[in-house]
């Protein structure tokens, strides 16, 4: 076998890749050219036709964008409540913590150890109607007698706010740990306030890590049903909802597959608005 | 400062500006320790209902204390089948996308050839899909060779792998990206033929990478819903038992499993932590 390797040396790289390419080839790649030609099929289950029905596109978008609009202002919500959450406790961990850093740390990743459903279910524990947060909010006048935060927005959006939490503290927390601390030394030297030195100097080192932070938590958030299902009702329902209905429950699986590509398609938009204002080398970089 | 804060003037500052000078100084202190709080909330709760003895059918208001959840963890038909389940696929899982991948991380990171930027694209690319978008896929594949695949455990399996594979690549990569290539050249300087010295010295060396790589995949793989909810069929995984059962009511055993695998993941998690801790103080001492 060493023979081999010394004879063909050009193809160890082929043959170290070829078990996972050819994985993700077919169990990535083809399963999405097969939902693309899902998509433009017409007609009832199980007796669908491919008859490149184009209209399974435009129908999803008139009798769905309802739906797909509440998905991304949701997400849009969510990110920017994570990147207010975290910005301040990654900041903290990474310049005041010390040696407590990697405890703190595991804060942050500690809900990922508890099953992605049971965390979400602990919200309905936590926000129900005979629960201390309502009783508080009732109390302060701010919920009225029969104010709910259970079935609203407001659970819906904190709901997906949480679960995807650390996907916006950790690639800041890296952005900050790397910075050389010298570089606010030296911008207090030339009488920057704390103020200016942040402003001048940590946020746009910490930029790349804020992007990075804001893709992680923005393209799941979007696509997610789990938080309307189980903390919303219909009314909060995300475009994830329409499309695991489709395929799942009313078995309409050509329109369910069009949504999703329209969804993937307006994820892609978002992305490139947001290169567009971020400028793209941050973005790739 | 404490020298500054003895001086009289400052002593004679209303309590007003001392409360707000106090304020200013350990405020972000403060709201981290309430993020933190935020964070920790759930996790208190879902270990607090574990233990409580509910009234009626749902376990959403606090009765009474009791073990008798965690002694009868499986009492609720259908659970135990489904931690089982859950990790036999997460095992299988785990094992062959860290080979997979490793192989992958090795390829891009040693190698120059054509197709490595396409590689790279495949690989990043399943990770910023949408969950819903890779679980139907794979469900419009299996669903249109139904002759080769049927929904269920083999199913679950491939799509595990399949989500699983890229972490690891990512993972693996930044290990070996700082890794010293003269240790290998060295023994092939030895006589070493390219086996033994990848049996020798490089996976000694990338196993820590492998095993972080391994974890990261089983706790992606134990914990995933939407992916497998798509391509399950009739196979029960713990998450799927808890989406299932979620409709009706959720049984405190159901907490218990979620805060019996919480407390295992803190437990190592902690001993990296702790074991970190340790070999940074021991390197610094050695300098």
């Amino acid at each position: 076998m060493g023979t081999f390797f010394h004879r063909h040396r050009g193809a160890t790289p082929y043959l170290l890749l070829a078990p996972g390419v050819l994985w993700l080839a077919i169990f990535f790649v083809i399963p999405l050219a097969f939902l693309g030609y899902e998509s433009l099929q017409s007609g009832l289950f199980p007796n669908f036709e491919f008859t490149w029905q184009f209209s399974n596109f435009s129908d999803g978008i008139r009798d769905y964008h309802t739906q797909l609009l509440r998905s991304f202002v949701y997400a849009g919500i969510a990110t920017l409540a994570c990147l207010v959450l975290a910005y301040p406790l990654v900041y903290w961990i990474a310049f005041r913590a010390g040696a407590w850093r990697n405890l703190f740390l595991l804060f942050i990743v500690a809900p990922f150890f508890v099953t992605y459903l049971v965390r979400t279910l602990a919200w309905l524990n936590i926000l129900a109607d005979e629960g201390p947060v309502v009783g508080i909010l009732r109390d302060l006048h701010i919920l009225g007698p029969d104010g709910r935060l259970l079935a609203t927005t407001f659970a819906v959006v904190s709901g997906i706010t949480y679960n995807f939490f650390p996907f916006m503290a950790l690639p800041i927390y890296v952005s900050l740990e790397q910075m050389d601390a010298r570089l606010l030394e030296a911008a207090k030297d030339l009488y920057a306030s704390p103020i200016q030195a942040f402003i001048r100097v940590t946020l746009p080192l910490s930029a790349p890590g804020i992007v990075a932070g804001t893709l992680l938590t923005f393209i799941p958030a979007a696509g997610d049903f789990i938080n309307a299902a189980l903390l919303g009702t219909p009314n909060q329902a995300m475009i994830g909802n329409v499309i695991q209905s489709k395929f799942l429950e009313s078995l309409d699986y050509p329109s369910a597959a069009a949504l999703s590509f329209i969804l993937m398609g307006l994820i892609l938009v978002a992305l490139l608005v947001y290169a567009r204002i971020v400028g793209s080398e941050r973005l790739t970089g | 400062m404490t020298t500054v804060a003895a001086l009289p003037p400052r002593a004679r500052r209303s309590v007003a500006s001392r409360t707000w000078a106090f304020v200013k100084r350990h405020a972000l202190t403060v709201y981290a320790l309430l993020v933190v709080g935020y964070l920790m909330l759930p996790i208190a709760v879902v270990i607090m209902f574990s233990f409580n003895h509910p009234t009626g059918r749902f376990n959403y208001v606090w009765n009474e204390f009791t073990f008798s959840n965690w002694f009868h963890w499986n009492d609720v038909l259908g659970i135990q089948d489904a931690i089982v389940r859950s990790l036999e696929v997460g095992l299988l899982a785990t094992i062959v996308a860290t080979a997979l991948g490793t192989l992958m991380a090795l390829a891009i990171v040693r190698h120059h050839f054509v197709g490595r930027g396409a590689t790279n694209v495949l690989v990043f690319l399943p990770m910023s899909t949408p969950e819903i978008v890779l679980g139907a896929s794979l469900l419009t594949l299996f669903l249109n060779t139904t002759a080769v695949f049927q929904l269920g455990f083999i199913t679950i399996f491939i799509a595990h792998v399949m989500f699983i594979v890229s972490f690891v690549v990512v993972t693996v990569k930044a290990r070996l990206i700082g890794f010293d290539r003269h240790l290998e050249e060295a023994a092939m300087d030895l006589g070493a033929n390219e086996v033994t010295t990848f049996r020798k010295v490089t996976l000694p060396l990338i196993a820590p990478a492998m095993l972080a790589a391994a974890l990261l995949g089983f706790a992606l793989s134990i914990d995933d819903f939407v992916i497998t909810y798509f391509n399950a069929g009739g196979t029960q995984t713990f998450p799927i038992f808890v989406w299932g059962i979620a409709r009706v009511a959720v049984p405190p055993q159901v907490n218990v499993i979620a805060s019996a695998i919480f407390i295992v993941a803190i437990a190592i998690a902690l001993t990296n932590v702790f074991w970190e801790y340790r070999s940074a103080k021991r390197t610094r001492g050695a300098t």
